[in-house]
C-alpha cells in the first residue's frame, strides 16, 4: 500500500537526529518490544502481517508518532483482528475470561530467537532473469502489503544478484500462505531514480526485488 | 498552603501511552498470552547479550583471516553462523565490502529491517523518517552529516533492505593497525561503521 511508511525519497524531514542512542526511551518502549515479540510467538500472525498492521496506521499519526508507538498500534490491531483479544477487552483492560491461552514460557525464548524464521524456499519454476539483465519494475499501486517501494516503480535497473526463491511478502500478508518467489538484487543508478537534476553523482541504490515486481526487460 | 503536601518523593504521573501499555501488559498476562519472565528474557537478550560487538568480531576476523573474509563475502549467513551468531532478523545475511573505490551504506526505507544477530536493535535514527527518506536520494549529504566526506570518485552504494536479506557493511581496515590482534581490532569497530555511516578511525596510539 502507498502509506506513510514508504518513505524513500520523501522531502522535508530535516537532518538526521542522533541525540537518542539507547535501545529504548523509557520503560514503556521496552514493554512494547517485549509484548510484541512474546505475542508474535503465539503464531497467529507472520512478519508481513505485522508490518501491514503498522502500515495501516493513519498517515498523520504514523509520521507524528515514535517508532514503538507504531509497534503498539500494530500489536493492538493484530490482537483484535486475530481474535486473541476482543475490542471490549482491549478497551476495558479486563480479561474475559482470564487464563484463556498458554503463554510461551521463558525457557523457550532463546531457542525461538536463535532459530528465527528463514524465508528461503524450494521453487519449481526457474528464475526468469539472469545476473546482468536490465529490467523494468512494474508501475503498480496495490492496496495490500508489498515490499516494492514507490521510488523504484516504473524504473529500470540491472540484476546483480539472485538470492534463490523466498516467501513472497504480498501473498504472505494477504493469506498467510508461503508462496515461493525468486528474489533478486537490482542496481538502480541515482539518475534513473531521481533524475539528472536531483541525483547525487556516482551513487547507486541496490534494492531487493521479488520476481512478480518485474514487468519485463528494460527497453 | 495545601494540606496535601506529602513528605515522600513524588514520581511523575504516567503519561497516556505509559498507562495504555501498562493496561495492555496486565491484560495480556491475565489472558495467558504473555509470560512476564519471557518478556524479561526478550528485552535482556537485546539489551545485554546481542549487539554490535558481535558484528565487530566478524569484521576483525575478516580483516585478519583472508580465507574467512572470502567465505564471508561468498556466504555471509554461514560464515557469521561459524562465529555463533544467527537467528531472528539475521536468517539470510549479505556482507558488502567497502574499498577505496566503493562505499556501502544500509537503510530500510519501508520499516526498520536491520541485522539483529550481529548489530542488535537499530538505533532510533535508523528507524526515523529523516534517515529512511534521505539515505536513498541523498546518501552523500547524509554521510556528511555523520562526518563522512567521500571523494567524488568513490561510488556510494545504498542497500535498501526490502526483503528478508540483511546487510552488514565490512568497513575498511584503518592504516597503522598491523600490530593489533583480532580482539584489539574488534575494539575499533563501532556500530555505525557496520551500517556504513562511519569509517573506522585510525587508533589514536597508532596515529601518534
Amino acid at each position: 500500500m502507498d502509506g506513510a511508511h514508504d518513505l524513500g525519497g520523501t522531502h522535508g524531514f530535516g537532518p538526521v537526529d542522533r541525540s537518542q542512542q539507547q535501545n529504548f526511551v523509557g520503560e514503556w518502549e521496552e514493554k512494547v518490544f517485549g509484548l510484541t515479540l512474546a505475542c508474535g510467538m503465539q503464531g497467529k500472525w507472520n512478519l508481513d502481517q505485522s508490518r501491514f498492521a503498522r502500515e495501516r496506521m493513519d498517515p498523520a499519526h504514523y509520521l507524528g508518532s515514535s517508532y514503538y508507538e507504531h509497534w503498539l498500534h500494530g500489536l493492538e490491531l493484530l490482537l483484535v483482528e486475530t481474535g486473541l483479544l476482543s475490542a471490549k477487552e482491549l478497551e476495558s483492560g479486563v480479561a474475559e475470561p482470564a487464563g484463556a491461552f498458554k503463554p510461551v514460557p521463558r525457557e523457550r525464548v532463546r531457542g525461538i530467537l536463535e532459530q528465527g524464521s528463514p524465508t528461503l524456499m524450494e521453487c519449481e519454476s526457474n528464475a526468469a532473469w539472469q545476473i546482468g539483465d536490465r529490467v523494468r519494475i512494474r508501475n503498480e499501486h496495490p492496496h495490500h502489503h508489498t515490499r516494492m517501494p514507490r521510488y523504484i516503480r516504473g524504473r529500470c535497473g540491472e540484476i546483480v544478484q539472485h538470492y534463490g526463491a523466498h516467501i513472497f511478502p504480498d501473498a504472505h500478508s494477504e493469506s498467510g500462505e508461503k508462496v515461493p518467489s525468486h528474489l533478486y538484487n537490482v542496481r538502480f543508478s541515482g539518475e534513473e531514480l531521481w533524475g539528472d537534476q536531483a541525483a547525487e553523482a556516482n551513487s547507486a541504490i541496490y534494492v531487493d526485488v521479488f520476481e512478480p515486481y518485474i514487468e519485463g526487460p528494460a527497453s | 498552603m495545601s494540606d496535601h503536601q506529602h513528605p515522600h518523593h513524588h514520581t511523575a504521573p504516567l503519561s497516556e501511552i505509559e498507562q495504555r501499555v501498562k493496561q495492555l501488559e496486565t491484560l495480556l498476562v491475565d489472558k495467558g498470552l504473555v509470560d512476564p519472565k519471557a518478556m524479561d528474557e526478550l528485552v535482556d537478550t537485546y539489551e545485554h547479550r546481542v549487539g554490535p560487538r558481535n558484528g565487530a568480531r566478524v569484521v576483525a576476523r575478516a580483516w585478519t583471516d583472508p580465507e574467512y573474509k572470502q567465505r564471508l563475502l561468498e556466504d555471509a549467513t554461514s560464515a557469521i553462523m561459524e562465529m555463533g551468531y544467527a537467528g531472528r532478523q539475521g536468517e539470510h545475511m549479505q556482507v558488502v565490502e567497502n574499498t577505496d573505490k566503493v562505499h556501502n551504506m544500509v537503510v530500510c526505507t519501508l520499516c526498520s529491517c536491520y541485522p539483529w544477530p550481529v548489530l542488535g536493535l537499530p538505533p532510533t535514527w535508523y528507524k526515523a523518517s529523516s534517515y529512511r527518506s534521505r539515505a536513498v536520494s541523498e546518501p552523500r549529504a547524509v554521510l556528511e552529516e555523520f562526518g563522512v566526506n567521500l571523494d567524488p570518485d568513490v561510488e556510494v552504494r545504498v542497500w535498501d533492505s526490502t526483503s528478508e536479506i540483511r546487510y552488514l557493511v565490512l568497513p575498511r581496515r584503518p592504516n597503522n593497525t598491523e600490530h593489533l590482534n583480532q580482539d584489539q581490532l574488534a575494539e575499533l569497530v563501532e556500530r555505525d561503521a557496520m551500517i556504513g555511516v562511519a569509517v573506522v578511525p585510525v587508533p589514536t596510539e597508532a596515529a601518534a
